[in-house]
């Protein structure tokens, strides 16, 4: 049943991975340790991926659709040590490789800040012009390129602009500072939004292809990422949504940002939900692209241990939220959970807030929920540089709230967790990484009778942006359509 | 470890054991906490 009151649904999920080992330098922590440290880069250099790597790459692969995470634990760690063809396109989405990556850069821009070298642009075009999401007006947005004289030139300074590197460590481009008295619009941040934007797009026009909705039926958009948008009167202005509709044909919506560190997505889901339900608007996209400053955050780690430097992943992610189609997984708005102010930040406190009150208030078990799907940061990634497994850590938090209701036996914590929780598989990508990559499997199961419910719950820290001492939390149920049979 | 009359940084971690409660325990004992911080270490 549609119309005004009903369950909005989630229509289709989508995600977008560019693997940019040649960006790496500029993720925050490599590129402030190669300032203390010039001669880390070779090092760096000879720790990077190939494509044929990371694509084959099973937590990339569970990411991307071809892997269900829990076939994770059928892997011999390291999981690096895989080797084997896997297909660019996968069933909820693609990998791009580096040089395309930077052309999208280049298609994203309309103020000429990226520049490309002209035979990487001529090479770079014909590659493109064969990707079924790329258009003729997007060919043309590459222009003619520029000498590589002049780019050598543009970077000489480090300030100017940011040099683009291929992982071979080939120069093919820069992106310009658009204003030097702009601390907003410096090189290094509008590579970081052009990124998010790009990667953004890319994962909506993927769902748009797959999915049944036409870009036009689009009303609105909303952005969650944690990039900056804006400049020197308004730092964090915003609005990337709208941009990224605009790149992915989105004629009749308009959009805005949602800012709450990684749950930002979680809190978009939500309101996009209410804007469906209450009739506002029909179908609603959540978009979010990559966290560019958190490539090679954990660099340091992977280097002391031998082992390839694994965060050279930008990611992105497209939802649909839209009116009851009587087949799609419902959104039940009512059992969305929230951390409040007055609540408390103990570990506790919030998971009581967005699991154990939920559940409370629909009369439901722990383990009337399938699959819990909370911060699901790749281990590979975090543990060697002690960070720890961060779902596992999770997942135990939410089983022992199980067993302090009373609902299993404190024995049965770990195989509560096997059960109802997962391994994590995302790239460390902020907003990203927090409930969501396990969004299109959720999906697809509760649509074809697999699963009947899935609960989603994101946090945010904060803390961080040094304006409270507060985390934040979202949490939400996917849940069966009862018109699906 | 003796606590008490000592001064403690309390550095905690979002997903683990926060800087609020390192900090907490930390007064229980007797210490002075000098700096009470959590990360987000991903």
């Amino acid at each position: 049943m549609s119309g005004i009151g009903s369950y909005p649904v989630i229509s289709g999920v989508r995600f977008f991975l560019a693997h940019t080992p040649g960006l790496v330098r500029h993720g925050s922590k490599p590129s402030r340790e190669l300032r203390k440290y010039p001669a880390l880069m070779d090092e760096i250099n000879s720790h990077l991926r190939t494509y044929r790597q990371a694509l084959s790459y099973p937590p990339n692969r569970a990411f991307l659709g071809s892997l269900y995470p829990d076939d994770l634990t059928d892997i011999e760690r390291p999981w690096f040590h895989v080797d084997g063809d896997a297909p660019r396109r996968q069933p909820h989405g693609e990998m791009m490789p580096e040089d395309e990556l930077y052309g999208l850069l280049k298609i994203s821009d309309s103020f000429d800040l990226v520049w490309l070298e002209q035979g990487f642009t001529e090479v770079t075009r014909e590659v493109l012009s064969r990707h079924p999401l790329v258009t003729g007006a997007d060919l043309d947005r590459l222009g003619e390129g520029q000498p590589v004289s002049a780019i050598e030139a543009q970077v000489a300074d480090g300030e100017t602009a940011l040099p683009l590197h291929l992982e071979d460590g080939r120069l093919v481009g820069c992106v310009n500072r658009a204003y030097e008295e702009d601390a907003t619009l410096t090189a290094d941040v509008l590579l970081e939004n052009l990124a998010c934007k790009a990667t953004a797009a890319m994962a909506l026009r993927t769902l748009l292809q797959d999915g049944q909705v036409e870009p036009g039926a689009v009303d609105y958009i909303l952005n969650t990422g944690e990039e900056a948008v804006g400049e020197r009167y308004q730092r964090g202005g915003g609005n990337l949504g709208k941009a990224i509709g605009e790149m992915a044909g989105l004629i009749n919506a308009t959009g805005s940002d949602v800012k709450a560190f990684c749950c930002g997505p979680a809190h978009a889901l939500v309101m996009a939900g209410a804007l469906v339900t209450s009739g506002v608007f029909r179908q609603v996209a959540v978009v979010g692209g990559c966290s560019l400053a958190k490539l090679g955050m954990k660099f340091q780690g992977h280097l002391n241990q031998g082992q390839p430097i694994l965060e050279d992943m930008l990611a992105g992610m497209a939802i649909m939220v839209g009116e009851d189609d009587g087949v799609s997984p419902v959104l039940r708005l009512d059992s969305v959970g929230r951390h409040s102010i007055g609540a408390g930040s103990s570990q506790q406190a919030i998971y009581e807030m967005l699991v154990s009150e939920p559940l409370a208030r629909l009369g439901l078990g722990f383990a009337e929920i399938d699959k819990y799907s909370t911060e699901l940061h790749n281990p590979e990634i975090t543990e060697p540089s002690g960070a720890g497994d961060v779902p596992g850590r999770n997942y135990q938090l939410i089983a022992a709230l199980a067993a302090l209701n009373d609902e299993i036996d404190r024995s049965e914590i770990m195989k509560f967790t096997k059960a109802h929780g997962m391994p994590g598989f995302s790239p460390t990508q902020g907003h990203i990484a927090s409930a969501i990559p396990f969004m299109g499997h959720a999906v697809d199961r509760i649509g074809d009778g697999r699963m009947n419910r899935a609960m989603f719950l994101a946090k945010g820290s904060l803390f961080l942006g040094r304006m409270t001492q507060m985390s934040d939390g979202v949490s939400f149920i996917l849940e069966r359509n009862p018109g699906a049979g | 470890m003796e606590l008490s009359g000592k001064k403690v940084i309390a550095l905690g971690e979002r997903d683990g054991v926060q800087g609020g409660v390192i900090a907490k325990c930390a007064r229980s004992a007797g210490a002075e906490v000098v700096l009470e911080m959590t990360y987000c270490f991903v």
